[in-house]
This record gives structure tokens, sequence and C-alpha cells, in this order.
């Protein structure tokens, strides 16, 4: 028997306009409406919408919120002010990462964190054991929907400024009231748009009559590997630590929080293995858990539809990780060429 | 654009949604609109060399998409003559054109009898109307 799989408000739009439904994260989501190719290139030339309402939002509030979370993430919270966001980590004690994020700071002590809906429980729980007096932390996921309007024409659809990158702000979109981020999964302009939960069909009818292109998990998956943003699961994982990840940028070394101290000894003596973007250099799509010849292992893989190419992101030993540098990577017992390119493998002719 | 779905009545079809279209001692080779429609946009084939031999029932190749890979099952037992290039090159002409322009290889059937145990269209749609 299956288990059952959770619904996002949208489930009955997503049925209705005829998309392919599959489970994902213990949902039941729409991986492509069209097709995962014109999806894709919609946001890369125009402007398509996901429903991401399955991922989680926890709140972090309270007096102490903001030395909780500089204890508990990578980042560094206090350079947040109200209306900004940041991409963080939540690490375990040996620099592994329990889950990547963004952190809004909404007010004084008011933080909300948008987690992955993979990983919405095992957030929860890390930090709700760990909670200090003066702080409390909620899921809320189920009082949300969240939808991602991505490319380089959202804003204007949507009729919206441009505003920077990772920062939010309430706004109110055709009648519904939105919080406007500006951060997504694509590479592209774009916001997220977060609205109570009973306005998440008005909210994603709105989009679609703006001439979104209703999109789904696949072009989700292909869009964010060819800015190489790792996914989580499978890219970074409670195993794998932020240096080895190439995520160090998003790490303040110099502040305490859980594994540091590890964090800042993989930075000292030099990761053992790096996590690295390649392009195929034969015809073959490379795919999570195939073997690269003298060590190492793809961790996402696809092809790509803008270099229409297998294209994606590996652990090698470090000496063997440098741009340029050819792979051989076991695609079903056959060796088939790649080569390690510079983050990300797509940028956009300008 | 994706072709609307169809199973030609002269085409002879297995069960893991494969067909073949018998000209003599010869048959041509290629997957269902049940079969390309379930992948999604095909974006490679791993064909066969000329020449290989390719069994009834076993992989001959493999077609994959975004999302997934999927063996290609030999209908026929015989030895590989052509390999269509345009499936090869463009293997979106699969979903575009799947028992036409998106043929996949030519064989010269081994054991002609083999034919005589495939489905007819009537029997494939039955197959398909149980998935």
């Amino acid at each position: 028997m299956e288990a059952t799989l959770k619904r996002t408000p949208l489930y009955t739009r997503h049925v209705e306009a005829g998309a392919r439904m599959v489970p994902f994260a213990g949902w039941e989501m729409p991986v492509q409406y069209e097709g995962v190719i014109p999806e894709h290139r919609a946001v890369r030339t125009d402007c398509g919408a996901f429903d991401v309402s399955h991922m989680g939002q926890l709140h972090v509030d309270g007096p102490s919120a903001l030395d909780f979370l500089q204890g508990m993430l990578s980042n560094d919270v206090a350079r947040l002010a109200d209306g900004d966001a940041q991409y963080t980590l939540l690490t375990n004690e040996r620099g592994g990462i329990v889950d990547d994020l963004i952190v809004y700071r909404l007010g004084h002590g008011r933080f909300l964190l948008v987690v992955n809906a993979s990983n919405r429980a095992p957030a929860y729980e890390w930090l709700k054991d760990r909670e200090i007096p003066g702080t409390d932390v909620r899921d809320a996921s189920d009082e949300y929907g969240l939808v991602a309007v991505q490319g380089p024409r959202s804003l204007e659809r949507l009729g919206l400024e441009e505003t920077p990158a990772f920062t939010h702000r309430m706004g109110e979109l055709d009648g519904v009231e939105v919080m406007v981020s500006r951060t997504g999964y694509t590479g592209e302009l774009g916001v997220e748009l977060c609205c109570a939960e009973d306005d998440t069909p008005a909210l994603w009818d709105a989009v679609l009559a703006r001439g979104a292109v209703a999109c789904g998990l696949g072009a989700r998956d292909t869009l964010r590997l060819e800015v190489c943003y790792p996914l989580h699961g499978n890219d970074i994982t409670q195993e794998t630590d932020a240096i080895s990840a190439g995520l160090g940028w998003a790490c303040n070394l110099d502040k305490d929080f859980t594994g540091v101290e590890e964090l800042r000894r993989v930075r000292d003596e030099g990761p053992e293995q790096r996590l690295v973007p390649f392009v195929m250099e034969e015809k073959a799509v490379p795919r999570q858990g195939m073997p690269v010849a003298g060590g190492g292992e793809v961790t996402s893989g696809t092809h790509s539809p803008m270099l229409d190419r297998g294209i994606g992101m590996a652990y090698v030993p470090a000496e063997r990780a440098a741009p340029e540098s050819e792979l051989t990577i076991d695609v079903r017992g056959k060796p088939r060429q790649a080569r390690i390119v510079k983050k990300p493998i797509y940028r956009k002719e300008t | 654009m994706a072709a609307a779905e169809s199973y030609p009545d002269e085409l002879k079809y297995h069960p893991e949604h494969d067909w073949a279209r018998v000209e003599g001692d010869e048959a041509v080779l290629g997957v269902t609109w049940f079969a390309q429609d379930a992948l999604g946009e095909l974006v490679h084939f791993e064909a066969p060399e000329v020449g290989a031999t390719v069994s009834k029932d076993a992989a001959y190749g493999e077609v994959e998409s975004v999302k997934a890979v999927s063996d290609v099952i030999s209908p026929l037992s015989g030895e590989v003559l052509e390999v269509n290039p345009r499936a090869v090159d463009e293997p979106e002409v699969v979903n575009d054109d799947p028992y036409g322009d998106g043929w996949l290889i030519r064989i010269r059937m081994s054991d002609t009898s083999e034919v005589d145990v495939l489905l007819d269209v009537a029997a494939y749609k039955a197959h398909i109307a149980e998935q």
C-alpha cells in the first residue's frame, strides 16, 4: 500500500491543467505540464511559475532568536536588517549539512526560515531540540502557500519594481496579500511569493493570467543544475561539509556555530574532495550515483536544455578538481568523457 | 510538438512498448507512442552498432529523457543493418513521429517465425489499457 502523499493547495489546479504528478519528498507534485524543455526555456527567456508550497516555513521568534540562530546557522545572521534575506546552512557537529535554507529577518527578534520539503521535519526537530530560553521555534508550513515566479520578464509581468536580490517586503498581487522575496532557485531574475494557504489558488491564477508558464519540478531541477545550485540530499547531505561543497561563502567561520571547529579544520587542511560542475564531452546523460574513474561520484546529473548536452556535479579528489580537468564517468558500464567547468555551467550570453 | 496518441494497424507490437514493421525478412523497429509519452522528451538514444546481433525480448539500446532512462527491447531477433541517424542526432524526433521519422533501427531477422508471437494492434491496445 502506498503511503498517503500530501497535496499542496494547488493540487487540483495541477491535475486540471494535465500536469504529470509524481511523489516527491512525501508530496504529490507536478513534474511537468507541457514538457521539461519548453518549461525550462520559458524561465530562461520569459517567465515561469512553480508551486513550491511543499517547502517548509519555520518561525523563530523571541528576544534571544538572533543569538540562537547565530549558533545554529553558518552564515552571519547579524548582518541582516529587517527586510533582508540570506542563504545559509543548518549544520551538525561534524560540519555536515542538516539543510540549506533561506533565513528572512521579518523584524527585531522575528525570523522566518524557508527549508526544503524533504527536511521540514528534520530541520524543525533539530532546532526545537536545541531551543534556548527566549526563543520559540514554530513549524508554520501548513499556514502558507509559496509560488516562485522566475525569468527575465518575471518582475515586468508581475508589475513589480526591481528590488535588490535577497530582500523581501509585503505587497499585494491582484488582490492577494503576499510576501515578495527576491529569491529563487533558477539563476534568473525572479521572486518567491508567500501567501496565506487559502489564497494560494487565487495567487496562482493571477500569476498565470499575467503570462507566466506553469512549470514542474523537472524544469526546477534542470534550471538549478545549470547554475550549480546544490540540491540537499544529492549534492549536500548530513555527511558532506560546506567547504568541500564549495559553500564556504555561506559560512562565517569567525563566529561560533554548530560544527564550526570541523569546518575550520577542513578549510585549514584543505578538503579531501570537492564538489565540481562538469559537462559531458560525449553523448550521455550523467545521473546521481554514477562512479567517477579514479574516485568520486556524480551527485546530480541531467540533460541541459540550454547547452543540449549532459551536465552534472560530482565529488572528486581535490587534486583532480581544477576546471578544465577531464573526468571519466561510468555511465551504466560505459566510460564517458566529461570536463570540469567553472560555475555556473550555463551563463546567459550578454 | 509531441505526436497525438496512435497505434498503427499495420505494425506488430511487443508488450515492452516496442513496435516492428515487417518487410520481407527485414524489420524496422521503434518505440510506441505510449513509451515515448511515459518517458517524456527524449534527449539521447544509445544505439547499437551496425552488424550487432539483437535478440527477441533483450535490450538493444537505451532511450533517455531529461528525467529517466529506459532499455529498448527488441521484439525480434536478427542483425542490425542500419541505425536511424536522426534518432541519434535529434532524439526528439521519436516524440514527434514515433512510427515514422522516429524509427530506431532496421534489422535482418534471423527467425521470421518470431513475428507470429508479437501482438497485433488490438492486443497491444488491450495491454496498455491494463497499465
